[in-house]
């Protein structure tokens, strides 16, 4: 029975090697570094934020509740088709409580993309995600170009996507 | 063609389901006369003696970063399993209790929780309940602005 739960605390720390304390958390800007973060997506594939270097990465906080977020996810299933192959990578990180409430926006969406069901520790990591949707886009380098809050006209981000994939 | 034609049905659909979901949960709907905004609620709690019970109908992950000390987490309001969660979670109080609710997960205007907890107290006869205004969300218009907050669950 000890050895049960010693695996299973084990597991726990291994599974949160990216967690961070519930200190403040240090704020993101564009120019900085995007943390980095392994995580599963819904269908249990290994997610790893490094695996993207020399890919330019969107990182889409979002909850199936929220009516903006989801009204933009078909614009970024389009986006990552139409643009995938010229090394754009769309990441969803899911701030919804659970994978149950989860599922049902999953049915309705065609994803092209990884989503990963996201917490609290991803949020500090990411500078504290107060609000949704917050998005991240992410050079090739790894490094922050772009910090959006809200709503987002869909002509605004492929603008800077077109201009990031361009300069890169 | 068939992913073309989901992929269409779906740009057609989203709007109406979100935009369904917004109509019943207007945010414009709560009265004037019950919102408290962030500094009178931050100054009620600094000198009251006696404080209301809080409740975020937010997203947990939003909670756990950061609250207003001693709120407890009530869950998103915006579906029918929210609404039946803060159901139970206020069932056995007072109707006299008074209660503060706040999401700030999103603009006001945006909000998709905040007026489905307020109807919902109001229909179960809460006489007292006070809506904490907030326009932006909860990480500007409170932590930023440097009032207490609490972190973890």
């Amino acid at each position: 029975m000890r050895c049960l739960a010693v695996a299973v605390l084990l597991a726990t720390l291994v599974h949160r090697a990216d967690a961070v304390p519930l200190s403040a958390p240090v704020k993101l800007v564009a120019g900085g570094a995007a943390p980095q973060f392994v995580r599963q997506d819904v269908q249990g594939h290994r997610v790893d934020l490094n695996a993207f270097h020399g890919k330019l990465v969107l990182l889409d906080f979002w909850a199936s509740w929220c009516a903006p977020c989801i009204v933009e996810i078909p614009h970024l299933i389009d986006l990552q088709r139409r643009y995938g192959l010229q090394k754009f990578q769309v990441i969803g990180i899911s701030m919804d409580d659970s994978p149950a409430a989860l599922r049902e926006a999953m049915n309705h969406f065609a994803f092209n993309y990884p989503v990963v069901l996201g917490d609290a520790t991803f949020g500090m990591l990411y500078g504290g995600v107060f609000w949704l949707p917050k998005r991240f886009l992410i050079g090739p380098d790894g490094k922050i170009l772009e910090i959006w809050n809200g709503e987002l006209a869909p002509s605004v981000l492929e603008r800077s996507l077109t201009v990031a994939l361009k300069g890169h | 063609m068939r992913i073309f034609s989901t992929f269409f049905a779906a740009i057609l659909l989203v709007p109406f389901l979100a935009c369904a979901t917004q109509a019943a949960n207007d945010s414009s709907s709560i009265p004037s006369a019950v919102l408290i905004q962030p500094a009178a609620l931050a100054a009620a709690l600094q000198n009251a003696k006696e404080t209301p019970l809080i409740l975020q109908v937010g997203f947990r992950a939003l909670f756990t970063q950061a609250h207003i000390p001693g709120a407890q987490y009530a869950g998103p309001t915006n579906k029918e399993d929210g609404i039946a969660n803060l159901k139970a979670h206020v069932e056995t109080l007072p109707r006299d209790q008074k209660l503060v609710i706040y999401c700030g997960c999103c603009p006001w205007v945006k909000c998709p929780n905040i007026a489905a907890a307020y109807k919902q107290l109001h229909a179960m006869g809460f006489s007292s309940v006070e809506v904490l205004y907030i326009a932006g969300d909860f990480g500007s218009d409170w932590v930023d602005k440097g009032y207490p907050i609490e972190r973890g669950d």
